[in-house]
């Protein structure tokens, strides 16, 4: 097993929110909002996408070097899962579904004539013997069988879950959002499990230009999307709630110095911050080269910057937020009534202001997330994102685009990283629309 | 109100040092003078020689921050810190690493930069206001539904897919405009006319979402109530009323961007090749010109600091209650 920086902080991610989760369980405040997001249909659809996501992301968070591996190699648990579809690259590139390379090139037919055309794939299709009047049968048979195994692999731990709690089986019964839950969960794994079966035999979204299987990288990309999205808050939060409750509260020369420190960091443009930080990084890499002996460290330690470095320049906009709730909140007759019965500051911050915030916090964190996965892609753009070796869909978009003037036209790289940062995006979109729904007091009247 | 704005402009001078610390210390404490002329001279076959010879044309070859071997004040004036903030402060920005003269290079492309950004902004307030109206108006019917979930949608996809596909298919299918490029004048109109319509829809998602709520919000005080008691219809109400009031934050979050214009934007120029000064920087970051990054960062805080100064001014002027003191 082998832990890298952003795994770590993952982990701590993880266990910071069992801990609230703990702390929070059963509080009265707290549950309202809780039944409200969980009695919206859109909320919980959103949120099982979510899920499905962040299980894909921390099965590749799980890093060690497999035994039999001959360069010392850390993979992923997911890397492990999908080693044929590591294994199975191509030339270079192919469509989806597709049995020959997308270009023609010379070729040695088996009776030593040479021959332009299009060379059959390595692996796509290979079982085939005669591509061009089977390929579409098989194709359709895999599917079906596919879809077939998946449906009852879902069915069966659905049927299995139901008959063994009854309370689960009511709440089916009686609720149509546990209904459309359920449908969607089985949606989901049915077609997750067929894109799975079909991607043993076909390079199901096509291969890139070394040939490696888009499908994959797509998938190893929402890895990177997630560690942008979340680590860049756990790094940005500390600072803004500290900074925030503090100017808020004690006001004076506090509040100066860090209304100052915000202002100034406001006024960067933070394309142009983020450039020149990840500029010094490369350098300060690129003088240290010895420390970064292994390629998936040093893209590691890459993004790890990147996050810290987005969080730097983030925290400024709920840091302002949470200043002005906190004056507001200083001035109430609860506040006044501690301070007058001799509370000491420390613990009126504690107790009395800061679970006051949290929802703010909450909305921006929610809101926040989608934002950093779409600034991933423009970043990477500018080459100022993520290394070049890490999958995430800015790199896949980036090394695709120029492929648009080429005839025929290659698109699926360019679809693929679209559509799933499309899925992840407004999945946490629409979530984040029903936490703030839940969670915004001022909304909180009008059920 | 003269007074104000001296203070402000006072004020300023410390968040513009600070801005210029910040840079200053992020460039030079990985990166030491010698590195950079290496960077700029290619890294292998250099003699010493040249390493000095450049440093000393542009202004490296002083001590950051502390010049023992000068006189009294001139132990800080002789450094390179001293040197290069004084003219950025003066506007004068100097001599690139690559050896241009930045002044020129940002007066001229300045203007390529505007005349892409205006028409966005000003299209896209627009399109924006109008959207969002129309969801206000019909309300609680599945007209708003169907046009907040296309809001959703809208913005939950990457600007690059708007950028990419837009030339793809109106540039390259239709053939209806140059895919990229620009030109100077009034033939600068058909390179500008994608990257505008682009910027605009890549921004009706959020934009709308965001006007909507502050529309809603009016339309839900005192006064609205009153306006409709005394039997004003719908529409009556929203426009007279409601909008002159949301007008107010409206304008001024975009006072605060309008010299930011200047800047330009990075993605859109260096998709369409306009040269502006977003370009300008990305080409910077790219040959990692760190001269020319600084330049930037610097004048982006002082369009920035200008920006909140105008929007402290426009309130009083829009809204008669602030009075600045």
């Amino acid at each position: 097993m082998v832990m890298l920086w952003t795994d770590a902080l993952i982990y701590l991610l993880l266990l910071t929110l069992a801990a609230l989760g703990f702390y929070l369980r059963g509080k009265e405040h707290i549950k309202r909002p809780l039944q409200k997001i969980s009695s919206s249909k859109v909320g919980m659809v959103s949120l099982v996408v979510l899920l499905f996501f962040v299980l894909i992301g921390l099965l590749d968070s799980i890093h060690f070097i497999p035994s039999n591996s001959k360069n010392n190699e850390i993979i992923s648990v997911l890397d492990y899962w999908a080693t044929p579809l590591r294994e199975h690259g191509e030339k270079t590139y192919s469509a989806p579904f597709a049995t020959t390379l997308y270009s023609k090139e010379m070729q040695t037919l088996p009776d030593g004539t040479a021959q332009f055309g299009y060379p059959t794939l390595r692996f796509g299709g290979s079982h085939l013997t005669d591509p061009t009047t089977q390929l579409l049968p098989d194709l359709l048979k895999k599917t079906a069988y596919g879809l077939f195994q998946g449906a009852s692999l879902s069915s069966f731990f659905m049927l299995l879950l139901f008959s063994l709690s009854t309370k689960q089986r009511e709440r089916f019964k009686r609720s149509a959002t546990a209904k459309t839950v359920w449908a969607v969960i089985f949606f989901i794994v049915s077609l997750s499990y067929t894109l799975v079966y079909l991607s043993a035999y076909y390079h199901v979204l096509g291969t890139d230009k070394v040939g490696e299987d888009v499908f994959y990288q797509a998938i190893k990309s929402i890895r990177t999307g997630l560690v942008l999205g979340t680590l860049t808050t756990l790094i940005m939060l500390p600072m803004a709630i500290i900074f925030g409750i503090l100017a808020g509260f004690f006001r004076g020369w506090v509040d100066d110095v860090i209304q100052y420190l915000y202002t100034t960091l406001n006024s960067i443009p933070s394309v142009l911050l983020i450039a020149a930080s990840i500029l010094m990084v490369q350098v300060y890499m690129a003088k240290h080269e010895a420390d970064y002996t292994s390629v998936i460290v040093r893209a590691d330690m890459r993004l790890l910057f990147l996050c810290l470095i987005l969080g730097v320049t983030s925290w400024t906009g709920l840091c302002r937020l949470l200043r002005a709730e906190t004056l507001k909140l200083r001035e109430m007759e609860y506040v006044q009534a501690a301070q007058a019965l001799g509370v000491k500051q420390s613990m009126i911050l504690l107790r009395h202001i800061l679970p006051n915030v949290m929802h703010i916090v909450l909305i921006s964190v929610v809101l926040d997330f989608s934002s950093l996965v779409l600034a991933e892609a423009v970043l990477s753009y500018i080459n100022i994102g993520v290394d070049p070796t890490t999958y995430s869909w800015g790199n896949m978009i980036n090394g695709a685009r120029l492929e648009m003037a080429r005839d025929p036209i290659v698109w699926w790289s360019l679809s693929a990283a679209f559509v799933f940062m499309f899925a992840l995006v407004l999945a946490a979109n629409l979530f984040a629309d029903v936490v703030q729904d839940a969670f915004d007091p001022r909304r909180a009247g009008n059920d | 109100m003269i007074q104000y704005i001296l203070r402000r402009c006072l004020y300023a001078l410390p968040l513009l040092m600070g801005v210029n610390i910040l840079t200053f210390v992020l460039f030079f404490i990985v990166n030491s003078p010698e590195d950079m002329a290496r960077m700029q001279l290619g890294q292998k076959h250099v003699t010493t020689a040249a390493i000095q010879n450049w440093k000393q044309q542009h202004g490296y070859d002083l001590p950051l921050l502390w010049n023992d071997t000068q006189d009294s004040a001139k132990k800080l004036t002789e450094t390179i810190f001293y040197q290069k903030s004084v003219g950025l402060f003066l506007l004068d920005f100097g001599v690139s690493d690559s050896g241009r003269d930045m002044s020129t290079d940002i007066k001229q492309r300045m203007w390529p930069s505007l005349a892409l950004a205006l028409p966005s902004l000003i299209l896209g307030l627009t399109v924006n206001i109008c959207v969002a109206l129309m969801m206000v108006l019909f309300r609680n019917t599945y007209l708003e539904l169907g046009s907040m979930v296309l809001c959703v949608m809208l913005m939950s996809i990457s600007s690059l897919f708007y950028i990419i596909g837009g030339q793809f298919y109106i540039g390259k299918l239709l053939k209806l405009v140059p895919i990229s490029g620009y030109a100077s004048g009034v033939d600068a109109f058909k390179f500008m006319v994608l990257p505008v319509i682009i910027g605009v829809v890549s921004g009706i998602g959020s934009g709308a979402r965001w006007y909507r709520t502050l529309f809603l919000e009016e339309a839900e005080k005192d006064y609205v109530r009153t306006a409709r008691a005394k039997g004003l219809s719908e529409t009556q109400v929203l426009f007279k009323h409601v909008l002159k009031n949301a007008m107010i934050p409206i304008l001024t979050g975009v006072v605060v961007v309008l010299p930011l214009l200047f800047m330009g934007s990075l993605i859109m120029e260096s998709f369409f090749s306009i040269p502006g000064l977003g370009s300008y920087t990305i080409d910077a970051i790219n040959s990692q010109d760190f001269a020319i990054v600084r330049a930037m960062v610097f004048l982006g805080s002082l369009l920035y600091v200008v920006g909140l100064l105008l929007t402290d001014i426009s309130y009083t002027l829009v809204d008669p209650r602030v009075r600045l003191v």
